[in-house]
């Protein structure tokens, strides 16, 4: 191939490739635009509370230094290898032989610096302003334990214990109502991630860790634990609903009072606290007191089972018992092997423990 | 073949580039330095963590004597090589054996103390962290030594034999060296092991 | 003409029986024949560890896929991550150096030729130990298989309790035997690039391969000899009791972190910086010039070596370090760009004002630049720690690190091995599959890595076997896994081309670059003795002076 056919199908290949990509990018662009629940995407780019706007803002400077360096740069590269290509017609002798220039370096050392000085100096700031935020009085404060795989959640100072969901109040300025989380782990690491509410904060054993939300609006929020932690990591799944003030003392209302037990479903009851049930999950009011697995007091008041791999229906529910792998494969419950009838009252049990 | 043509001038006789074996072995040692440093590390981290007794006040004394053995052999084989330098085999032959003499007098010591931990304290490496980092520590150092005192009585075979000469007095300098940060890492492993961990 | 020997095997015109030759290979100590094991060795490993990331790929082209389980899915990304780092890229570049440092400075073999066969065999055995996992993994229990920790392993996940079986067992030899190999290879490198040079290359003088595989050895030594402690700890802990990283006696997980990074980072610049140096000879030869700025070249690389030591937090901003902690690592991590930005603008300096050949090194060459100044602000972004917060662990972070592995590492080793193909085999290979093979790739590459970047943002984590619908991402994962198969069939080209060059490529000649560097003042392949006559050299670039004799180098630096 001559010089010059060979940057002319290098220009055509690349412009191939560009068009390609760029088919690419509208094809996904309207797949995720009719996406029908856009507004569940956990996105770090639609910030809900101060810590994850921080970052949201402090991304954005970052975004557009990097994007012009890179601007500079890839336009730099591009010209160069274009006009300094070997042309049609070369004479064959070599360019004249440069070996360097002591000012250019001085300059493409010096402006770097400059850039990452700044860079540094933004970062920090942010670094402290959401690390060492002080605590206003109306702050809730939680607990959430990481376990293989589900989140166990205590709200101490309110007398709460809940599973898989964690309800917090919505937190207007003018009233501010953050929440603090302590993050523990019962066994390895965890991380505890919802995009638009905060950054992650890690659950290692044996270490307490901190972090907080205070989300502007109300609303679900989806995240899941972000760091790997056995085989189900993938359906570690966490829900945060964002409650308002009144929603929320209502939900703490009914978390703190012992479970409801009706005598009608006594035969489901009986199943639970005669198998091994009780040895790992708690119902207070009860003698079932195991702390291995979720709480199950106010089981219905949870829209999902299995922190989110499943609804929260009968059916999923007798599912669940009867094999946890046909949901969550590698889940640390045990297939219960209950006849159809014990089943079906066990169920009737748990459903009415709202 | 053209590569003889390379330059205009030939300046071999100026020539002269670093021994390889003392290069060889400075990047070991470096590398060996990097990993006592991790343990070192651990050691320190751990110091006072344990959840559950005993504690090394319940079981460490100072083992003084050994490490003077161990610490004078560095001067032995230092003398050994200068002997052999100056091909003074037999002079040589005597300081080497010394050499290993110590060396061995501190594994021996090394040997009781864990003895006497292990089978009239009951303590081992599972026990607490404590253990875990004691014997990890002491012991990674301990097969250092045991390397080192092989490679001597090997060398010490050799002189028995007479196969050593004054031209090998380079190689067994550069074991030396081995020999010498073996010993410059028991200070460091003394010191935190016995004097700051206690 | 005894040079034949050792090309690869094929071209090997006595007809001594194939048992005699393969058992030449097994026991050779000639760095020649040892460079070329670890790159088939690697090559090997390459396939296996790309057939693990197709088979991930697969399981997430859909959400709710059931085409391996949980239990396979995490020992796939562990087994992939393990294999491509220390069975992959360590080997492949210690190959090249094996094979190209004791050629480029003019002498006959490394240092110490017997320490040389023992680390490949090292390295070669620890492969063999991760993969044994397969058959003896199961162990007591009866539980696990290959190893499913991660590539980092974190404690307490690697303990007894959580890890039971051999699996993990395994992992931690294989890493321990192979970190003896690399350490024993870093302590031949430095000592032959100090050692063994040919007489008049002073330091100054040496190639700047000789100088960046100098920094390597260093970084090597020590960065792997921190992770051999730690794998010995680990030993300890599953074998003996220990407790150093059992959360449940007081043991802290967060030590195992620093001691896995304080390795783990400096480990991705003992990967990078060799492939500098093949940038850093393939761009100045195909843009005819010298390379720009050579001091400051040198300079910038042992400084990004000093710096790249105390970056290694860098990893660890969600582990709820002090804010002073995360400062302090997003400011090193930071300084690292300004002299990674000058290297950058010294290959642009270098092909400035050049008469640029688009042969298939250089093509690789340039689509590095591009692709790694790309990857390196997605790394600035990655540094910022707040950012992190919300990047750490997701897709984007698998984008990022793909980008400077496959789009800088596994393209400049392309390059560098058109480059040096027709050195070590005596043939050229064919132009055309290299093309094709460079565009297939290209292509492959970025459907998969470009659109990585997304899903990460909007949420998804890394290491999750399968995903929810409606979250945005299912498109994204589509796209990439479709990616895939186009550098799958990049690398069966590359392979083609491999095998069908060796047996009918055209004979190469000694020099068919228009070189300047030693290597190329000998045979095609080099003789067992490398040179006849111990070459002296005056300059940077020999062969230039050789060449042009009214207009020497040696005039100049
Ligand atoms: C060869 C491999 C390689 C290289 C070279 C790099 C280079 C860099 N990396 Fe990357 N990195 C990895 C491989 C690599 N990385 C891997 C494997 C992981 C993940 C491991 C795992 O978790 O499994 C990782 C993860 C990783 C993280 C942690 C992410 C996380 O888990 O949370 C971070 C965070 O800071 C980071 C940053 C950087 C930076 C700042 C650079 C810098 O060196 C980049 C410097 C380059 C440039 C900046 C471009 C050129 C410069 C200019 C044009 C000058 C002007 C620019 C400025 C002034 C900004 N990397
Ligand atoms: C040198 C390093 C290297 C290289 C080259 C690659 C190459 C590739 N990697 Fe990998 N990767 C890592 C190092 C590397 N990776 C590491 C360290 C991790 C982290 C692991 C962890 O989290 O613990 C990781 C994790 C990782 C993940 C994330 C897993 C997860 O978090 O769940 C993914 C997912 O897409 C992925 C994909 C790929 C792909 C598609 C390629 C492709 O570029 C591969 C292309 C090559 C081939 C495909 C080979 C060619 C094959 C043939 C010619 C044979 C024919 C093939 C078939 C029949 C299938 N890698
Ligand atoms: C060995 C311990 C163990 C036993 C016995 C056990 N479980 Fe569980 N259970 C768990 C664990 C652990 C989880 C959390 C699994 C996950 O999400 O990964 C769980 C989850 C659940 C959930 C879902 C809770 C939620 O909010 O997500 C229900 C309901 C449940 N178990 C019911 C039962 C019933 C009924 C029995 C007895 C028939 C039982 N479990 C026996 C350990 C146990
Ligand atoms: Cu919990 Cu991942
Ligand atoms: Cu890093």
């Amino acid at each position: 191939m001559k010089p010059s056919e060979q940057t002319r199908s290098l220009g055509r290949s690349i412009a191939g490739i560009a068009v390609l990509l760029a088919g690419f990018l509208l094809a996904a662009t309207l797949c995720f635009g009719s996406s029908p629940n856009a507004s569940q995407i956990p996105s770090i780019f639609k910030p809900q509370s101060t810590p994850a706007d921080s970052i949201f803002r402090l991304s954005l400077l970052v975004l557009t230094i990097t994007g012009l360096i890179f601007l500079i740069v890839f336009s730099l590269l591009a010209y160069t290898v274009t006009k300094y290509r070997r042309r049609d017609g070369d004479d064959g002798r070599e360019p004249p032989q440069v070996y360097g220039s002591n000012q250019v370096e001085l300059a493409w050392t010096v402006i770097p610096v400059l850039i990452v000085l700044v860079l540094f100096l933004a970062t920090a700031r942010v670094i402290h302003s959401i690390q060492d935020a002080p605590k206003p009085p109306g702050t809730i404060e939680v607990i959430a334990i990481g376990h293989q795989f589900w989140w166990e959640f205590r709200y101490p100072a309110l007398g709460v214990v809940t599973a898989n969901e964690l309800h917090v109040p919505v937190s207007d300025s003018s009233n501010p109502s953050p929440t603090f989380i302590t993050l523990l782990s019962a066994d390895t690491d965890h991380s505890f991630w919802v995009p638009r509410l905060a950054g992650k904060t890690d659950l290692i054993p044996n270490r307490e860790n901190h972090t907080w939300i205070d989300p502007h609006e109300t609303g679900l929020y989806l995240g899941q634990c972000a760091q790997y932690c056995g085989t189900q990591h993938a359906k570690m799944l966490l829900r945060v609903y964002v409650d308002s003030r009144e929603q929320f003392d209502r939900w703490v209302q009914n978390e703190k009072k012992p479970a409801v037990v009706s005598d009608e479903v006594g035969e489901g009851r009986r199943i639970f606290e005669t198998t091994a049930c009780l040895n790992c999950h708690a119902v207070s009011g009860t003698v079932a007191d195991g702390h291995f697995g979720p709480d199950l007091t106010h089981l219905m008041s949870r829209t999902t089972i299995a922190s989110g791999a499943a609804p929260n229906t009968p059916e999923q529910l007798k599912m669940w018992i009867q094999n946890p792998d046909s949901i969550k494969p590698g889940s640390l419950m045990p297939a219960m092997k209950l006849d159809e009838k014990d089943l079906d009252a066990l169920t009737a049990y748990l459903v009415t423990l709202r | 073949m053209s590569s003889a043509t390379l330059a205009r001038s030939s300046n071999e006789s100026a020539w002269a580039l670093p021994s390889r074996g003392r290069v060889g072995m400075f990047s070991l040692i470096a590398a060996e330095s990097a990993v006592f440093t991790i343990f070192v590390v651990a050691h320190i981290y751990y110091i006072g963590k344990s959840l559950s007794g005993p504690t090394p006040k319940d079981l460490l004394e100072l083992p003084i004597f050994s490490t003077v053995c161990l610490l004078s052999s560095s001067l032995t084989i230092h003398l050994a090589v200068r002997a052999l330098r100056k091909a003074k085999v037999g002079v040589f032959g005597l300081w080497w054996f010394l050499t290993m003499a110590l060396g061995a007098i501190f594994l021996v010591a090394t040997g009781r103390e864990w003895q006497h931990l292990i089978y009239e304290k009951g303590f081992t490496i599972s026990t607490n962290l404590f253990g875990t980092t004691y014997y990890s520590l002491v012991g990674l150092h301990a097969f250092h030594v045991t390397v080192g005192l092989l490679a001597i009585a090997l060398a010490m075979i050799f002189t028995l034999l007479g196969k050593v000469k004054p031209e090998h007095s380079e190689r067994l300098d550069v074991f030396s060296l081995y020999w010498h940060f073996v010993d410059v890492v028991w200070v460091i492993v003394f010191t935190v092991v016995y004097v700051i961990g206690r | 003409m005894a040079s034949d020997t050792i090309a690869l095997g094929i071209a090997d015109p006595d007809a001594r029986p194939i048992g005699e030759r393969l058992h030449d290979w097994v026991v050779t100590v000639d760095h020649k024949k040892l460079g070329i094991l670890y790159i088939l060795y690697s090559l090997f490993m390459l396939v296996i560890g790309g057939v693990e990331a197709t088979i991930m790929r697969i399981q997430l082209i859909v959400p709710h896929n059931h085409f391996v389980s949980p239990q396979v899915f995490n020992r796939m990304f562990t087994m992939h991550g393990t294999t491509m780092i220390f069975f992959v890229a360590m080997p492949i570049l210690f190959g090249f150096g094996t094979y190209l440092i004791p050629l480029m400075i003019g002498t006959r073999d490394m240092a110490f030729p017997r320490l040389n066969a023992f680390s490949f065999w090292m390295t070669a055995f620890g492969g063999l130990l991760l993969y044994f996992s397969f058959i003896g993994g199961n162990g007591l229990y009866g539980a696990g298989n290959a190893p499913d920790v991660g590539w980092f392993a974190y404690a307490p996940l690697t303990s007894r309790a959580f890890s039971p079986g051999h699996s993990t067992d395994f992992w931690t030899l294989a890493l321990l035997v192979s970190g003896i190999g690399s350490i024993g290879t870093a302590v031949n490198f430095i000592t032959t690039i100090l050692c063994m040079r040919c007489p008049g290359m002073t330091l100054g003088k040496m190639p700047l391969l000789a100088w960046l595989n100098l920094v390597t050895g260093g970084l090597v030594i020590l960065a792997v000899s921190p992770l051999t402690a730690a794998q010995i700890m680990l030993s300890i802990d599953r074998y003996l009791g220990g407790h150093f990283f059992d959360t449940q006696a007081g043991g802290a997980a967060v030590l195992w972190m620093h001691f896995f990074w304080i390795f783990g980072h400096p480990e991705v610049y003992v990967l990078i910086i060799p492939c500098f140096a093949f940038a850093s000879e393939i761009i100045p030869v195909f843009s005819r010039k010298p390379i720009f700025g050579y001091p400051v070249m040198v300079g910038a690389t042992v400084a990004i070596g000093f710096i790249s030591m105390s970056v290694w937090a860098h990893h660890m901003f969600t582990v709820g370090m002090s804010s002073y902690g995360n400062a302090f690592f997003t400011a090193t991590t930071m300084v690292i760009a300004v002299p990674t930005g000058i290297k950058i603008f010294n290959w642009i300096g270098t092909m400035w004002g050049g008469k640029i050949q688009f042969r298939a090194p250089m093509l690789f060459c340039i689509a590095f630049l591009f692709q790694f100044l790309i990857a390196g602000l997605t790394g600035i972004m990655l540094g910022a720690s707040p950012f992190n917060w919300q990047l750490s662990n997701s897709y984007f972070v698998v984008a990022h690190f793909h980008y400077v592995i496959v789009g800088g590492i596994l393209f400049t080793v392309f390059g560098a091995f058109y480059y040096w193909f027709p050195k070590m085999s005596g043939r050229m290979y064919n132009d055309a599959l290299a093309k094709w093979h460079f565009w297939l790739f290209l292509i492959g590459f970025h459907l998969t890595f470009d659109f990585m970047h997304i899903p990460g943002m909007l949420g998804m984590p890394r290491r999750i076997y399968t995903y929810e619908p409606g979250r945005g991402w299912d498109i994204w994962n589509l796209i990439i896994t479709i990616g895939v198969f186009f550098q799958i069939a990049g690398v069966l080209v590359f392979v083609g081309n491999l095998l069908w060059s060796l047996l009918k490529g055209e004979p190469a000649g000694n020099d068919p670059w228009d070189a300047w560097t030693l290597e190329w003042s000998t045979t095609s392949p080099p003789p067992d003795y490398n040179f006849a006559k111990i070459p002296v050299v005056e300059s940077r670039r020999p062969l230039w002076d050789i060449k042009h004799p009214e207009d020497p180098d040696w005039k100049y630096e």
